[in-house]
Parts: structure tokens; sequence; C-alpha cells
């Protein structure tokens, strides 16, 4: 087998196999759980080579995703983020040195792993997910996507389903997902439309519960709670015209200092300047281990799409979710993430969600309440009725007139059983419910 | 900005660095790792090895050592990500460790090109190193004389395997590993003493619901719920010979009494501390009663019998266990959690448990300060270190290190106490225990083949011919299996035995397909459990795998076996 394969691999021109003497044995050979079906050899190696790949983030996980796919046979990456570098980054982010401080994280990393690895082409974009189009993303065979934004990998998710067209089964990309927090984390793979998405397993990921603001200006217990305080009230009323920068020292100071006396007032301890940090920048602890960990398991599923050499996670009807936990000993958790009917992003004819309110409520508190909710988490939403424009966020003139109908009640605006929809700037879809009074 | 405090020193430069590292292990933590000299003896392509030091390299360990008599080859390149075109030719330990030093400049790196055999054999060759990772293939008479040495110097060693889409790594810790600063889920592990409080606590529950129905409703709403529950329990009592709810049924009925002593003429339809006092019902009326490991801790003969050099750890639990004998319950952790209320009222609840705790912690400390003087100890205990056990002392683990199996040619794998258990689990659906035996039967063909007649390098299985080797690698693995059912004699019937021998039969195929090839994806995902591990080791904080974990990539899975 391995000689027919350097044969022909020699015939189309390619000398340079021997440095893939490796990963060719596992495309060359059969395995006791590969499709009957499968050709190994030239047809796999080929057909890796010519996979364009798209990794989304070059922070702890895009540096790894990015130097796994590039040893795994990947030739042709692109690479999106619209970070720099900063000097926290160093302690996982292993493409970047201390020199690097300040350049663009895609640029460099991009830049390391070609030189590293000969032959591998990385193409770097630095910026927004949201400044490419459907035609940018259509491109790509599959996307990996190492996030920390739960915002950035909805909008990914929902263009992705948005593209799929039934009559072109090219259209379909398989999304392949990971996350970190501390020694936790997980890797999902999305088919689109086939397979449950990111918009089905949202209340997987939800929001921590945040501290009501009458705690805070009144009642604070916590030192956390006397951070909140300074970092969102006494900084409006002592320095309204100056704009917090989270990474300037002299603003971080000046909240922990104003913390620390607020703590001291009602005795409370434990006001840090790493805890100020932590709460303003709403930090999440990052390790190199969970990084490779993840890393690794989302880029040994794109690796298996690709090449077919053993089943991968995300067939319909098979497991598509591995949830790790590292804290006490080692634990994994490989389950099938069921869609969800009723998913505003990947259901057909994306149909309204029954959702319970009370009437009562006005439709600032309605509008407060989707934000937190787990599976919604709508940030800046704009909301018409099958009537009606309740509330637009923009444009100006559109939102002054629909402003007073924020302190209106619900039953004042809409009909029991009444079906709304929603959008927000951060999502490609509209969100529809239907409201039914309790 | 003039009634500030002055500005203070912002964060070092080193603080800045491993800032999001800090956060989970703390200053304590760091410097653990920084004392530490980790030594990897390398072979095969020799990829996870170094997967493993990048992410201890970066966290910043204080020395690394690479043993690896390999020369940089072609092959190297497509595997290995720090090494380059220009390195072809020279030696793989040399120019990994030149790459990995790159990765942060305040870690030292060092290599040895010596062959392991003639090296190893040098006096004192293994003495500096603090932990030692091994990648198979090795020969079996390496391993267990680094097995050896690591028994008697006390250090953690560990072996892995990374071979196609499968791996396997196995840590032999020391006899005695005990680990106080186990990081528990804080939100399950609250231990509040509601079902045993001392008569401070109860005094705070007596003062806060005074009047507790002619309340304003400002003031009812902002009773801390643990006061609630104290008096709800107190009135329950009255009613139950003095007994707090006992069981299931009468939990849910107290539980129904507390939620109906909130007022529902508010705002909101309800009062949030009686939600929170509700909520808590069910974990919190337990009784304080410690795990059966912690108690077993109490009973182990280094806690029983304590010794002029036993390890500070065994002094403490040797106390907090008289502790526990004479008052049937563990140390007040102290801490309590949020909760709505008023802050003077809150604080002033913390600090009826911090000063419980304090107490309780001066008491251990005496018997600590006791137990010193008689057994002749030289240096007195910390004090913040008796505080951090009194702390935790409810989730102290003790992982009870001993040597993982080493493959000799010939012999029959032993699986001592742990045969009865690992066969049980053998025939469980998705089982990873045939996974881990086709690891053995691998480990088996290596120690029977050279590559060459000469005694030089191992042959690993599926090199040149998977099918014979398969064949071979499967009659093995058979083998162990049959001998491991029959020593913990178990009952495996006929359909049971065949499930078992056709997994087994795939595992190694799929072994074997790979012929001794890593991928770079499977040795990063083991690079990265690996190195978590070292680092839960050698910080002596969270809960490490006891003592073996399987990776299987073909369908994205592991499992934790003791062997």
């Amino acid at each position: 087998m391995t000689d027919t394969l350097s044969a022909s691999l020699s015939e189309s021109g390619d000398t340079q196999r021997t440095r893939w003497k490796y990963l060719d044995t596992i495309l060359n050979r059969p395995g006791p759980f590969t499709d009957e079906e499968w050709l190994p050899g030239v047809m796999a190696i080929e057909g890796l080579s010519r996979s364009k790949i798209l990794v989304i983030g070059a922070g702890g996980l895009g540096c790894e995703i990015l130097k796994n796919l590039a040893l795994s046979g990947f030739k042709d990456i692109h690479v999106i983020d619209m970070d720099t570098i900063d000097v926290s980054n160093l302690n996982r982010q292993f493409l970047f040195r201390h020199a690097d401080v300040g350049s663009y994280k895609a640029d460099v990393a991009a830049k390391f792993v070609e030189k590293r690895v000969k032959g591998v082409k990385i193409t770097p974009y630095c910026g927004k997910l949201q400044d490419k189009d459907e035609e940018y993303y259509m491109q790509f065979a599959m996307i990996v996507c190492g996030l920390d934004s739960i915002e950035a990998r909805r909008w990914i998710n929902a263009t992705l389903v948005g593209m799929v067209d039934e009559d072109n089964p090219d259209s379909m990309k398989p999304l392949i997902d990971g996350g970190t927090e501390g020694f936790k984390g997980q890797a999902r793979v999305i088919f689109p439309t086939m397979t449950s998405c990111i918009e089905c397993q949202l209340d997987m990921h939800a929001p921590r519960a945040a501290v009501p603001l009458c705690t805070l200006a009144t009642i604070p217990r916590q030192p956390q709670h006397c951070i909140e305080w300074a970092h969102i009230i006494a900084w409006e009323e002592e320095r309204k015209d100056i704009t917090l920068d989270n990474d300037d020292p002299e603003h971080i100071t000046w909240l922990y200092q104003k913390a620390l006396k607020r703590a001291q007032e009602f005795n409370i301890p434990g006001v840090t300047y790493s805890m100020t940090q932590g709460v303003v920048k709403n930090i999440i602890p990052a390790i190199a281990s969970t990084n490779a960990i993840v890393a690794a398991s989302c880029c040994n599923e794109a690796f298996k799409i690709a090449t077919n050499t053993n089943p991968f996670l995300g067939f319909p009807g098979t497991n598509n979710y591995m949830m790790y936990t590292g804290d006490e000993s080692v634990y994994t958790y490989t389950f099938e993430h069921e869609r969800k009917p009723d998913c505003p992003v990947c259901s057909e004819g994306n149909l309204a969600r029954p959702l319970q309110v009370d009437p009562k409520v006005t439709l600032q508190e309605f509008l407060d309440d989707l934000a937190e909710r787990p599976e919604a988490q709508l940030k800046k939403p704009s909301i018409r009725s099958e009537a009606k424009s309740l509330y637009y966020q923009t444009p100006v003139g559109l939102e002054e007139q629909t402003r007073p109908n924020l302190s209106k009640k619900l039953s004042e605006l809409v009909e029991d059983g009444e079906e709304v929809a929603i959008t927000d700037p951060a999502f490609p879809t509209q969100f529809k419910y239907k409201l039914i009074f309790k | 900005m003039s009634d500030l405090p002055p500005p203070v020193q912002g964060p070092t430069a080193k603080e800045k660095k491993y800032d999001r590292q800090l956060r989970l292990w703390g200053a304590t933590g760091q410097i653990a790792l920084e004392d530490s000299h980790i030594l990897l003896i390398n072979s095969g392509p020799g990829v996870v090895g170094l997967e493993t030091l990048k992410n201890l390299v970066l966290p910043g360990i204080g020395n690394f050592t690479i043993q690896d008599s390999a020369v940089v080859s072609e092959a190297d390149l497509g595997v290995n990500f720090f090494l380059e075109e220009e390195h072809l030719g020279g030696y793989r330990a040399e120019h990994t460790c030149n790459s990995l030093k790159e990765l942060n400049p305040d870690v030292q790196g060092h290599f040895v090109t010596e062959p392991v055999e003639s090296w190893l054999t040098q006096p004192d060759a293994l003495k500096q190193y603090t932990l030692i990772l091994v990648t198979a293939p090795i020969r079996p008479e390496l391993l267990t004389s680094l097995s050896t040495h690591a028994s008697a110097a006390l250090i953690p060693l560990f072996y892995i395997h990374c071979v196609g889409f499968y791996s396997h790594f196995s840590i032999h810790l020391p006899p005695a590993f005990p680990i106080v600063d186990t990081h528990p889920d804080l939100e399950t592990t609250t231990d509040l003493r509601l079902l045993k409080p001392w008569p401070e606590l109860l005094d705070f529950a007596t003062e806060k619901t005074q009047g507790l129905d002619t309340l304003s409703a400002e003031d009812h709403g902002h009773v801390p719920y643990i006061a609630l529950l104290l008096y709800h329990l107190e009135e329950w009592k009255k009613e139950h010979d003095g007994q707090a709810p006992q069981n299931y049924k009468e939990k849910t009925a107290f539980r129904e009494t507390v939620s109906k002593a909130a007022r529902t003429n508010s705002a909101e339809g309800g009062e949030e501390n009686f939600d929170e006092a509700v909520a808590a019902v069910l974990k919190s009326l337990n009784p304080p009663e410690p795990s059966g490991s912690v108690k077993d801790i109490f009973k182990a003969p280094e806690c029983v019998l304590v010794k002029k050099d036993s390890p500070s750890f065994w002094v403490i639990a040797h106390a907090i266990g008289l502790f526990y004998t004479k008052y049937g319950v563990l140390p007040v952790p102290g801490s309590v959690p949020d909760m709505k209320a008023r802050s003077a009222d809150y604080i002033q609840l913390q600090n009826v448990y911090k000063s419980k705790a304090r107490k309780d912690m001066a008491e251990v400390l005496e018997s600590i300060r006791f137990l010193e003087r008689t057994a002749d100890r030289s240096t007195q205990i910390e004090e913040k270190h008796v505080e951090a056990f009194c702390k935790n002392a409810a989730h102290i683990k003790l992982v009870r290190g001993r040597p993982f199996h080493v493959v000799q040619a010939g012999e029959t794998i032993s699986w001592g106490d742990r045969a009865k258990s690992i066969a049980q689990t053998l025939t469980f659906p998705d089982s990873l225990v045939p996974l881990y035996i086709a690891f053995l039967a691998w480990d088996q063909f290596v120690a029977t083949h050279d590559k060459d007649a000469l005694g030089g390098a191992p042959k690993v299985p599926g090199e040149t011919d998977p099918d014979t080797d398969s064949e071979k690698v499967t009659g093995i693995a058979s083998k162990i299996m049959d001998d491991l059912v029959k020593e913990g004699s178990a009952s495996v019937d006929e359909d049971e035995d065949a499930t078992v021998k056709a997994q087994l039969q795939d595992f190694v195929q799929e072994l074997v397909r790979a012929g001794g090839a890593e991928l770079h994806n499977i040795a990063a995902l083991t690079g990265g459990l690996a190195s978590q591990e070292v680092i839960k080791v050698i910080t002596e904080q969270y809960v490490p795998v006891d003592n073996t974990c399987v990776f299987d990539g073909v369908r994205s899975r592991t499992m934790v076996i003791r062997v």
C-alpha cells in the first residue's frame, strides 16, 4: 500500500511526503472503525490537502488550533481575530513573545506557524467576524472556533445556519467549537440544520446572575459588591467624562481604591487589586493545559471529518458534544445534544417559542429579563408585535418615538397569545416568541 | 481623589504575565512550580512528551531536562512543532530544548543526548529531578529501574503512550500523597452547621427573628435566611420531641412550613430571603458528618502514630482527628455564602462563623503544639497551614500512590487487590479497560521485538506488517484479559467474553494500524492531560488522576482506572 502511494504521489509531483510519514500511515491504512467504502491513500491525502479551513480566534485556543491543523496536513488555513497581544496572554498563547505585545494576534500567529511548518499557507484577517459576508464563509470546507465570546459564537452559528441551501450540499459548513474556563471545557461539532446548533445549546452556558443594583447601592455584603459599585455607580458619578478603559492601570487603581474605601465603611474584608481587575474585566482563569485538550479535541474532529480516517462527533443521531472537567481527576462526558424543535435559529420555519409572561410587567422589565434568560441572552433588543413597533434601538427617530412604550405594561401593548419578533444587532436572525399571559 | 489612600503598587511583571493561572493555584502553587525540575525521557516520534513540557514551560516551571538520543529526521518535521528544517541531522534533545526555552525566558532548559541505557547506569543520574516523564516505547528493564527510583526517592513518575488515535498515561505517586487544597466546588460544599448550632449562632438567630411577625416589610425581607431556618427549626423541634426533620418527607414538610411563612403581599409577590431559605433546606439540613475517605485518613497508620519526622499533614490530621473524636464534627470552616441581608447583619453573621472557626482552629493548634513537644519535633507548623487545613478539613484527600504495570517479556500481569474490581468493569458498556489491556499487550510486543537483531531500539507493532502484528497483539491481549478474569474470580459469561474479546480486537487493530505513529492532535490532547496532572501533583492542589487514564480519540472519551 505504502509503495503504490509514494509512486503515485511522486507522479503528481509531491516529493515532500517523507515529512508526513506518521500521518500517512493512518491515511494509508483502513482501521476497524473506518467505513467499508472509505478509500485510503491518495484520495484521502489529497482531500485533506485541498480542504480550506477557517479558524476563528487566535488566542489561547486559536494558537493551539493553528498549530494542530498545520501538523494534521491542512494546507490552506485562514484565521480571524480582532485582538492585539497582551502580556497576560503569554502564559498560554505560545506563538507570541514579549516583543509581540501590541501586535495583532492573527498576524503574528499566522507568520509563526507558516515559518515552523513548511508548505502550509495561513491567511490572517485582523478584524471582526461580522465584517465578512456569506460569500466569504462559503469558500471554506469547515470552521473551527476558539472564542471566549458567546455573542461571536451565536453570530457565526446563525450565519452558517442561514447559508444552508438544500439544493447545494456544499453550503453546509461543519462548525467545530471549543471553549474553556480554568480546568473545564467543551468541544462540540455542529452540522448546521442537521444537528443541534449553538443556539439550541445556549442554556448550557447560562450567564452568571447579575447582582441587583439595590444591593450594590445600599447593602453591599461581598468585596465584589463594592467593586461593582465603584465600577457601575461611582465612576458614573465622579468620572463621567472619562471613558473607562479596563486596561488602563490608573483606572483600575481608582476603582480599587474606591471599592476599598467603601468596603472599609461597611467592614467588608477582601477587596484586592487583583479581584478588582477580575470583576471589572470579567476575567476567566485560563491555562495552557485545558486549551491544549479542548483545541486538540476540536482539531481531532476536524481531521476525522476531512479524512474519514475514523468516525467523528456530530454525525446526525450520534454524539456531538464532549464535556471536560479536570479539577478533580479527569472526567469527560460525551453525549448527543439534541436539536430544539423551537430553536429560533435552526428550527424549520422559525416558529415562535411560547413564553410565559406576567402581563403586569413593563416592556422595559420584560426586555431586561430577556437579557438574562439563559435561552435568550439578548443585550440590545428591538421588538415589534404583529401589529406595531414596540421598541427600536435605532434609528434615533424611531427610538425616541417608541421609548414611551418601555414604561407601559405588556398588557397595554400586546394581546394574550400574540407573537413578537425580536432583533438584536449581534445576530443575523430574529427571535420569535408567543407571549402567554400568566 | 483627595479622600482616597495613596496610589497602590500595581501587580508585578510576573503577576501580570501569570495572572490567568494565579487565579487558579495562587502564589504558593506558583512557587512550587518554580521549584520543580522535570525530566522527560523521550522516545518514539517523541511528540507527546514535548507537548506535555510545553504546557509546563508556559506556566513557569523552574527547570526541565530532555533526555533523547534521536537525531532529527524529515519525519519529525511533519509531527513535531518544536523542530524545523534547519535542525535536520542535529540532536532532537538539543533543538526541542531550545525551542521550548523560547516560550518562557524564566525557565531553564537542559538536554542529554547520551542513550538512555547507558545514561541511567550513571550513579545519581536522576538525583536532581523532582518529577519524571517517560514516553513509550521503552524497554521494560529501564522502566523498572525508573519505577524503583520513583519508589525510593518518593518522586512522581509518569508513563505515557500516544499511538494513533489512542493514548494512555499512568502516574506512580508516593505511597502517601495527601492534598489539603482540593478546591472543592464552593456552592455544593457549604457547611453551615444548622443541625449543630453553637450558642452564638443561636443567639444571632434569636436576635434577628425577634418579633418576626411584627417586623416591617423592609425588615422582614432582609432577615438572613440562616436566621430564618434556625428559627423555624426551633419551632419544628417543639412539635417533634426536640428532633429536627429526619428524612426527605419531613424535610419537604419543613420546607413547606418555611415557604408559607413568607409574606406574599409585597410588590414582587414574595420575599427573596425566604426563597433562599426554601432552596437551602434539602442541602443544608444534613448532619455535618465527615465523608468516609476523611475518616479513613484519621485511621491511617501515619495519622495514628505521629513521629518526629512525620510530614506536617499527618500532625495536623492527627489533631483534627482528636477534635472529631471529642465533638463528633470537624472544625467549622467559617465561610458563609452570600445571601439577601443588610450589610451589617451579614457581616455580623460572617463574624459569628469566623469566630467559631478561629476558636476551633485554636483548639486544634493547641493539640498540635502538644504533639510537637511530645514527638520532639524541631520546628513548629505555621499557623496559616493549620488554618487552611481546618478550613478545608471536610475535603482533604489522600491518594495512595503505587507502581503501575511494567510489562516484562513472558511474564503474567498481576492485578493484585484491583483484580476483582477491574475485572467487573471490563464488561461495562463503554468501558475503556479493554483499551488499557490493548496498551499492555502493545508493551508486551515491544518487550519481545527489536528493530534489528542487535538489541538496539525496540520495535513497535504495525511498523511494517500490521495484519500479522495485529494478530499477535490480539493474542497477547486476550491472554491478559483471561488472566485478569481468573485473578479477579469474575463471572464473565460466554456472550460477555465474546463481546469484550471483539472490543479488544478492534482496539488492538486500531493501535497497530498506527505502526507506532503519533498523530499531532492526540499528542497535543494527551500532553494537555498529562501536564495538567503534573501541575496538580507539583502544586499539591486539586485532585490528581489515581492512577491511570486512557483516551479514545475515535469516540472522544476518557476513563480513569486505578490499577
